[in-house]
């Protein structure tokens, strides 16, 4: 049976699992001995199955309602609905890591299972260093913060989980976002081998890349829905807090953007090698301390550190070890690596440079309004804060010129460019946002978000007309415009969509800098006008429901005299934790979002009043959307058929050169 | 094209990129960052009338009153860390977890020693937590040591707040047993 003393069990055996796999490869490849290195993919299957069954006797604790799991007490109540009660298992701290760790035993495995057109050598040092990585993480929960543990005497129900979290948006946003953090390991781990073989190649390049891409495509998605979370479930209106938990997030986006973008340059030219190493060795650092550091609030509050100071001093061990270590190895290995092909500043290698230091420094300045407050409040004993309005001045206008570039970046040639000829297709894309241009300033008030909602057309428009040059699109028949785009690589697809879904997010942060909001306490009957739309509170009833009890407020829109829709915002108290939720209720033409909020009520029988928070937000779905069309660029260039069938070979000395075409 | 000449290219653009992020960030610190204050703060030296600052503290009981201005709901509420309180004025919905006796963060500016006007009101936090900011305040009044166990419960808060905040109210500000660090981070530039 799936005991918990069974998941503790297979937890421990796969810890130990993952220490031999991040032992006897590493052996292995060092001594060129096949069996030794031919045992890594076996043990990070084995390992998988460990951690599987681990979760597995967890997830069944909690549906089972087994309280004396101390886990499951402490997070679970028997009234809490099933779907819950499976995703409760990782909104708390031990469960959390117990899915990091089974994010990237599967890692490990899918290394094991799709690298089998790898070098021998390479993959057993890839798996290794994976192992190693597991070895930390799966010690760490082991020892400090056990999922397993047992609480004596059982108590007859759990305390509930906030019921903030019970929302099927936050059930499924960890685990995606766990994915994109843990998928970075992979090519780390392939930095860390190309360090210890001390050789990075072209085909370097293209084994890295989908690792790399795919994990962006995660935590793409990721971040998009915990930034959609919080604006349907926490009904404050926005859209993203600049708070240090979006922001760990964040950092290793950039930095994982500009890492797909300077791999492509290794993979094709052979350049930019040892900063694209660095470049790995960064975006899963960023990931680790992103997700360690700053969620259990090591760096944000003392408190934290101070309650548990055996896992604050594990955890920064830990990183300190795989952060420290990787960066010594790179300082002592990267100087061996060869360097690449030269280029022109004027060239696709030149636009890719350029898009990393912009990306870096969009990094860096996200990263220092991030780090400032906490530093100050160690060092100096000073409490600040840094927030939207910082974020805005510095991260704006570093954005801005990476989406000029991004315009016809894709476009120039590789190794010397002419600018000219690359400029004169752009001119109906340039003419368009002009027009845009025009539109916008209309449309939009303030400097920013017109340049940004221009920029954005530019973006769309040119990588439209990127690809309709390379089809031939309308200097010939239609059809062969089609069968040239069936035969293009979807790699190069995936760069325009993903790139257009850029300019579609961008035009969603444009209009939402334009969002009105009113707040009004008004009596039932009356009618407010905001955004051209009349909002008239028609009634307030209260609703029971499974564990809280709601008071429902019907609010009928209507522009023109005619009826647009009706939303039903609520405020839902729970009884069992003292707690009251609002529950926003929006009503999305995809072009605008009306968000009505139900505040408190006041007054007595009869001449009661209610606080009402109405927001219209436009373009506000289009945030999203872009985020979801960015990772779907990104999935349709990793079906690319190079990614699918060609088994990259490696050269036989590392100075020849034009692997790939 | 040398791989010299390429690589002061590269240095050339990271110099400029680097050095406008930079440029920005000094400016932004300069203009946007927000100072934590605590009431006794805001008493004895109130920040710039133009500086966004956040106050915090706890919501004195019975103090907050709610009305209404046209259609606009208006709270007014006192704020204080034990040992100076100030009056808050808000327009707006007060979040679920505004409680009187609990903790509170108010974004805003202050008009005088003793009255704010908060374009935000902040209450994350649920029965047990306490904001960093409040926790370390009520830390540095003596109201509270994490040494000696939790915080004291919203309850014993209430007579606490009350008794202290309106004498405080009263009478500015005494130096107590322990006394706060009296750096006026609110004026800071």
């Amino acid at each position: 049976m799936l005991s918990p003393e069974l998941g503790h069990y297979a937890l421990a055996l796969a810890c130990v699992l993952a220490a031999v796999q991040g032992i006897l490869p590493l052996i292995g490849a060092h001594r060129r001995d096949p069996r030794l290195m031919a045992l890594a993919p076996g043990l990070a299957i084995g390992q998988l199955i460990g951690l599987v069954t681990a979760f597995a006797c967890l997830i069944h604790a909690a549906v089972t309602d087994d309280f004396s799991v101390q886990n499951v007490a402490a997070n679970s109540a028997v009234a809490k609905p099933l779907l819950y009660k499976i995703t409760g298992v990782w909104g708390n701290h031990e469960g959390s890591i117990l899915l990091w760790a089974l994010i990237l035993g599967l890692c490990g495995a899918a290394v094991a299972a799709f690298g089998r057109n790898l070098p021998s050598a390479l993959r057993a040092r890839v798996i290794a260093v994976l192992g190693l990585v597991a070895t930390g993480f799966e010690l760490f929960c082991l020892t400090t913060s056990d999922p397993f543990a047992r609480v004596w005497p059982a108590p007859m129900d759990g305390q509930g989980m906030n019921p903030l979290l019970q929302d099927p948006g936050l059930a499924f946003h960890p685990p995606i976002l766990y994915t994109g953090y843990v998928g970075f390991a992979v090519p780390f781990a392939f930095a860390i081998a190309a360090l210890i073989e001390g050789r990075v190649d072209a085909a370097w390049g293209r084994w890295v890349r989908p690792w790399a891409v795919a994990a962006w495509c995660f935590l793409t998605c990721g971040i998009a829905m915990g930034s959609w979370w919080s604006y349907y479930v926490l009904g404050w209106g926005g859209y993203w807090f600049w708070d240090p938990v979006e922001n760990a997030s964040l950092i290793p986006w950039l930095t994982g953007t500009a890492l797909i973008h300077s791999a492509i340059v290794v993979e094709k030219r052979e350049a930019l090698k040892i900063w694209t190493v660095l470049l790995a060795i960064g975006t899963f650092s960023f990931s680790l301390s992103g997700t360690f550091l700053v969620r259990s609030g090591i760096l944000n509050s003392v408190h934290a550190f101070a309650n548990d100071p055996a896992r604050g001093v594990f955890i920064l061990g830990l990183l300190g070890l795989v952060i420290g270590g990787s960066l010594a190895l790179f300082a002592y290995r990267a100087p061996s690596l060869t360097a690449g092909g030269l280029f022109a500043p004027v060239s696709r290698e030149g636009a890719l440079v350029l898009n990393n230091i912009l990306l870096c420094s969009l990094c860096a300045v996200v990263l220092t309004g991030t780090m400032y407050p906490p530093f100050m409040s160690l060092l100096f004993d000073r409490t600040i804060s840094v927030g939207k309005p910082f974020f805005d001045a510095t991260t704006i206008p570093l954005a801005l010129p990476l989406f000029i570039f991004m315009g016809f970046g894709p476009m120039l040639p590789w190794k010397r460019a002419q600018l000219w000829p690359v400029l004169n297709r752009l001119w109906l894309a340039a003419g368009l946002t002009v027009v845009a241009t025009l539109v916008a300033i209309r449309q939009l008030s303030g400097v920013l978000p017109v340049l940004c909602a221009a920029l954005a057309v530019w973006v769309i428009v040119s990588s439209a007309t990127d690809i309709a040059t390379r089809i031939q699109l309308f200097r010939g028949p239609v059809a062969a415009s089609l069968h040239r785009l069936r035969g293009l690589p979807r790699a190069i697809i995936g760069t325009a969509i993903a790139h257009t879904g850029v300019g579609i997010t961008v035009l969603g942060l444009a209009g939402m800098s334009q969002a009105q909001h009113r707040i009004v306490e008004v009596p039932i009957g009356s009618t407010q006008s905001l955004a051209g739309y009349e909002w008239t509170l028609t009634d307030v009833h209260s609703e029971p429901g499974p564990n809280y009890t709601a008071m429902v407020a019907t609010i009928e829109i209507r522009r023109n005299g005619h009826v647009v829709t009706v939303l039903h915002p609520s405020k839902r108290s729970f009884n069992m934790q003292n707690q009251t939720t609002t529950d926003v209720a929006i009503h999305t033409n995809l072009l605008s979002d009306l968000y009505g909020v139900l505040g408190d009520s006041h007054g007595t029988d009869g001449h009661m009043t209610y606080v009402l928070r109405l927001h219209y937000n436009p373009l506000a779905p289009w945030m999203w959307l872009g985020a979801l069309v960015m990772a779907f660029g990104g999935a349709l260039s990793l079906s690319d058929r190079r990614v699918r069938v060609g088994a990259p070979r490696r050269a036989t000395s590392p100075s020849t050169q034009g692997i790939a075409s | 094209m040398t791989r010299k000449t390429r690589r002061l290219w590269l240095v050339i653009a990271c110099v400029a990129c680097l050095g406008t992020a930079a440029a920005l960030v000094l400016r932004a610190f300069s203009s946007d960052i927000v100072f934590f204050v605590t009431p006794s703060q805001v008493a004895s030296s109130p920040p710039p009338k133009d500086r966004t600052v956040k106050l915090g503290g706890m919501v004195v009981a019975g103090s907050v009153h709610r009305e209404r201005r046209g259609e606009t709901p208006v709270a007014t509420f006192d704020v204080t860390d034990g040992q100076a309180a100030v009056s808050v004025h808000y327009e707006g919905i007060l979040p679920d977890l505004f409680r009187e006796g609990q903790s509170v963060v108010a974004i805003g500016t202050a008009n005088s020693a003793h009255d704010f006007t908060a374009s935000e009101v902040l209450a994350k936090h649920d029965e047990t937590y306490m904001p960093k900011e409040v926790a370390e305040a009520l830390k540095k009044s003596g109201k509270w040591d994490p040494r000696f166990g939790p915080p004291p419960s919203a309850a014993s808060w209430n007579s606490m707040t009350v008794q202290d905040a309106r004498k405080d109210l009263a009478a500015p500000a005494q130096p107590q047993s322990q006394p706060a660090s009296p750096a006026p981070t609110g004026s800071a530039p």
